[in-house]
């Protein structure tokens, strides 16, 4: 079983977001920056894809700028075989990005191509199924869990209220969520292993982005709240403002 | 022409809240182009007879398919028929439901129009006849007003954020082909597990009842249940990323940057902090109530009301006060 993982460099999710002076982009001074962590469960799936199989390879593959090689050696570490990264920056053109991807994809050739499925900086959950549009393969969005069955890939899928179980034929693209695929910590010596594994770098080919940042900005202020008392003697009070004041109940 | 397709979405038969909302949306977006609104409505035979509830809604046009593919979702039949459409009816922009079938299906269509996509819009506004669309980006730490250079503009709209008003029009029903190609079907769902009960979704609730930590286990959980039921069908249950983490509640109820981003109408937090990531998950709910013993905890800055005080013992009283608001 040979995998193709695409993981993201993005700000950890404890970051504080700042807006640069240009007002439609984020200032990077300060911000620490990880793999996506949906990403992680698909780099989880893969390695124990292959782990079960006892063969396989596991390819890592991003877009984005010299430092997401920092990322790439992560997934190294946990185990991934091969990284490759698409210099070029990722921009809310997500069909860029799915382009650059696809491209790679398709010259390496697949069984399964595992997304996480969405990036936590554009939320835009868009890039795996558009990847697997342009590469005319099926694809499964928000996976907990999956089984491949002989030439089929059968997935457990979030929707509202439930899950529905999916079935796909291989090569197949799946977006994961958190569920079955909790990501492993590198161990030492994996971490020593990934510095001697490949990671080849090549020019993506984004072309210009279709999608313009008029401005960014910080979500309204809210008014500023109160106390309504303690304990069990406001809660009255709290009843009586939700249903009078704030016309919620 | 600056014609809209929503796209509308089943399920069992019956149309989805959402879709009310996207039709509403794309019916005030085309008054503003001078458009008509067509809905494209997918689903088993018999699907057609909700073209009435669309057309009050404002669809100018229901565009009906009716197939047994369709009753459960079929990301690769509805990519076919809705692409095509596109293609042959020339639309200005095509409107899905920022849902798990809607963000299933809308990067598919845009891949295959070979044009950009703006998922989980909160704002629409039209400008110099340009569509401006406002998203949330950092799972809303901030907010991006974008313009797609495409056409159709394809954008899905988050559940929730857009007011549903009845906006009466003929919904002239017309059918569509369904495309008969088997690679047209290749994803199949099995089975449809639900979750225990009819419960509705955090991201698409009215009244969100979330605990955190300060429940102390999940054994405690029937506490907030019991306030979520004398809310009534319209609340669902939430979580925060560290009781999730521990186990004692499922991914799908989590709510912040790496579970669901809501907006509904009531938010109860009740023993949660108030960390950063989980403050970008609910902070544009309209009114936000937090139950904290720890009055210094970030969650009340965000809240419009707070409770500094025991969960264990405010909660039974206030199911009971809203119980008896309910009866009374």
């Amino acid at each position: 079983m040979k995998s193709i993982v695409c993981i993201k460099r993005v700000p950890d999710t404890e970051a504080r977001i700042k807006i640069a002076d240009d007002g439609a982009s984020i200032d990077p001074a300060g911000i620490k920056y990880v793999i996506n962590p949906y990403d992680e469960f698909a780099i989880e799936a893969a390695l124990r894809l292959k782990e079960g199989a006892g063969a396989g390879d596991v390819t890592v593959v991003t877009v984005g700028d010299s430092a997401a090689g920092e990322q790439l050696r992560s997934a190294l570490a946990m185990g991934a075989d091969n990284a490759v990264l698409l210099k070029g920056a990722a921009t809310l053109d997500g069909l860029a990005t799915a382009r650059a991807l696809a491209a790679e994809i398709k010259e390496r050739g697949a069984d399964l191509i595992l997304f996480g499925m969405k990036a936590v900086d554009g939320d835009q959950q868009q890039v795996g199924p558009m990847v697997a549009e342009l590469l005319g393969l099926p694809c499964v969005t928000v996976v907990s869990e999956f089984e491949v069955e002989g030439d089929k890939v059968v997935c457990r899928r979030e929707i509202e209220g439930g899950v529905e179980v999916v079935e796909a034929p291989l090569p197949a693209v799946l977006t994961m969520t958190k569920g079955k695929f909790e990501p492993r910590y590198a161990s030492l010596k994996g971490i020593m292993a990934a510095k001697k594994k490949p990671l080849e770098e090549k020019d993506a080919q984004l072309g210009e982005s279709r999608v313009r940042v008029r401005e960014l900005s910080y979500p309204p202020e809210r008014p500023a709240g109160r106390i309504v008392g303690e304990g069990v003697d406001a809660v009255a009070e709290l009843v009586r403002l939700l249903r009078e004041e704030a016309k919620v109940l | 022409m600056a014609n809209i397709l929503a796209i509308a979405e089943q399920r069992d038969g019956a149309l989805r809240k959402v879709t009310h909302e996207v039709v509403s949306a794309a019916r005030r977006v085309a008054d503003a182009l001078g458009g008509e609104v067509h809905v494209l409505l997918l689903g088993p035979a018999g699907i057609g007879a909700a073209a009435g509830e669309l057309g009050r809604f404002g669809a100018d046009k229901v565009l009906v398919g009716e197939s047994g593919g369709f009753a459960r979702s079929n990301p690769d039949g509805a990519t076919a028929v809705i692409a095509d459409l596109a293609k042959s009816n020339g639309y200005h922009a095509v409107f899905f439901a920022a849902s798990a079938q809607g963000k299933d299906v809308a990067p598919r269509v845009a891949a295959r129009l070979d044009v950009p996509l703006a998922t989980d819009a909160t704002a629409l506004e039209v400008e110099g006849g340009e569509l401006v669309i406002t998203r949330p980006v950092y799972s809303g730490k901030a907010f991006a007003k974008l313009v797609l250079a495409g056409a159709p503009q394809v954008v899905s709209l988050r559940p929730n954020v857009f007011r549903a008003e009845e906006s009466p029009r003929a919904g002239a029903v017309e059918a569509v082909a369904i495309p008969e190609s088997s690679d047209a079907w290749r994803v199949k769902v099995r089975e449809v597990v639900a979750a225990s009960g009819e419960s509705v979704d955090v991201a698409e609730a009215q009244v969100v009842v979330s605990g955190g930590r300060g429940m102390r286990g999940p054994e405690n959980w029937h506490l907030l249940e019991a306030l979520a039921q004398a809310i009534g069908p319209n609340c669902a249950l939430g979580a925060s990323r560290a009781v999730v983490d521990a186990g004692w509640r499922p991914h799908a109820e989590q709510v912040g940057q790496t579970g669901k981003t809501v907006a509904p109408q009531l938010y109860f937090a009740i023993g949660i902090s108030g960390a950063i990531q989980h403050l970008a998950g609910m902070r544009t709910a309209k009114t936000i109530v937090a139950i904290n013993k720890d009055p210094d905890a970030p969650i009340f800055k965000v809240a419009d009301y707070g409770i500094v005080g025991d969960a264990f013992e405010v909660l039974p009283r206030l199911t009971e006060e809203i119980r008896s608001l309910r009866e009374g």
